[in-house]
């Protein structure tokens, strides 16, 4: 009996299906806790998945790489919903068009502020100049981040850390804070979001409102392009 | 919907060609969905009589299908973070500091230009 049920988590751990499986119904689970709160801000689903599955990797000593092969199904599908953010973008293109000015101009203040607080806060509690190469791009999409870090001899892997964290903090707090300052524009609401917390202050903007989310993606999207550019020069200034 | 998610594939895979070839510092998948918003814009200069904007095209129904569950993609990149906790150790507090404080800041810092922005370049005719 043992061994059967050992031989059946052998072939388990094997196939993509098992993971791919428990990445759906982990999903699944936290995002209709999501709305049965209203969507509350605490309820994130990508914060309650990732926990969740994180500890039944480590309960069954699965390495990451086995949970992987499974969930790159999944993970594959970014890539074609980013280009997909176009759908949104051109319907409400003229409600974007008019607000062409708004957003170039918090997009350089929001990107400068996103780069010299992280860098600045951080040597405060005095960590050296490798963490702070790999902290400066943490507002920008996992990908582009960890090209900029490795461009500048940083470590990715903690830039990617840095990055899903931020992006968990942004979509946490976006509500709320803006609740707290009563700003009700959700085109500058999913900007703010798109921008300091790129795809999963994206996901949360697209939550609460479709003009939001829309706002949010093109943030994310100028913001990566602009903090590639401004790095090297926000650490050459600041991290010294 | 096949139709559609080939050209959504073919907008990433032209995206990440071009990004990669030329050194660009933009995600593949952002400069396809630049070229997926032509696509949208140069369908609708051919289709000249359309009621509304074509909102149950299939390739409406097909991204607004996989965005209306962006959360989910991030799981698996999200997992990989658990994992490697350890390297956030050494230095936990000065980050986990800096990264409630900063983007607490960049979100106050564009929303606020964002707004002031607006109501300073707000166009004639404009709703408040």
């Amino acid at each position: 009996m043992k061994q059967e049920s050992f031989a059946l988590w052998v072939y388990l751990s094997r196939t993509p299906l098992l993971w791919l499986t428990v990445t759906l119904v982990a999903y699944l689970a936290a995002d209709r806790i999501s709305a049965a709160t209203n969507r509350h801000p605490l309820a994130n689903p990508v914060l309650h998945a990732i926990w969740f599955i994180g500890a039944v990797l480590v309960a069954t000593a699965t390495p990451y790489a086995t949970y992987f092969e499974g969930a790159q199904f999944v993970h594959f599908l970014l890539g074609p919903a980013i280009v997909a953010l176009a759908i949104p973008l051109y319907e409400h293109r003229a409600t974007v068009a008019r607000a062409a000015v708004p957003m170039l101009a918090a997009l350089l203040a929001g990107s400068i502020v996103a780069m010299a607080s992280a860098i600045l806060i951080a040597k405060a509690f005095g960590a050296p100049n490798a963490v702070l190469i790999a902290l400066a791009p943490k507002s920008v999409t996992a990908g582009v981040a960890m090209g900029i870090t490795e461009a500048l001899g940083g470590d990715p892997a903690l830039t990617a850390v840095l990055v899903i964290l931020t992006g968990i903090i942004g979509a946490i707090l976006v509500t709320p804070l803006m609740n707290l300052i009563r700003v009700r524009d959700f085109r500058a609401r999913g900007f703010a979001a798109g921008l300091a917390s790129h795809g999963i202050g994206t996901a949360r903007a697209f939550q609460v409102d479709e003009v939001a989310g829309t706002f949010a993606g093109i943030a994310m999207g100028l913001n990566a392009l602009l903090t590639a550019m401004l790095v090297p020069f926000a650490l050459a200034l600041l991290a010294r | 919907m096949v139709l559609a998610l080939t050209v959504i594939l073919i907008c990433q895979l032209v995206g990440e060609v071009v990004v990669r070839g030329t050194g660009l510092p933009m995600p593949g998948p952002v400069l396809g969905m630049v070229l997926l918003l032509a696509i949208l814009a140069l369908r609708d200069r051919f289709r000249a009589a359309v009621s509304a904007t074509g909102r149950d095209d299939p390739l409406e129904t097909a991204g607004k299908g996989l965005l209306a569950h962006l959360s989910l993609l991030f799981v698996p990149a999200g997992v990989g973070v658990i994992q490697r906790l350890d390297v956030f150790a050494t230095y936990g507090v000065a980050l986990a500091t800096s990264l409630v404080l900063s983007t607490i800041a960049a979100l106050l810092a564009s929303v606020l230009v964002f707004v002031l922005a607006a109501r300073a370049f707000r166009v004639p005719g404009e709703a408040p």
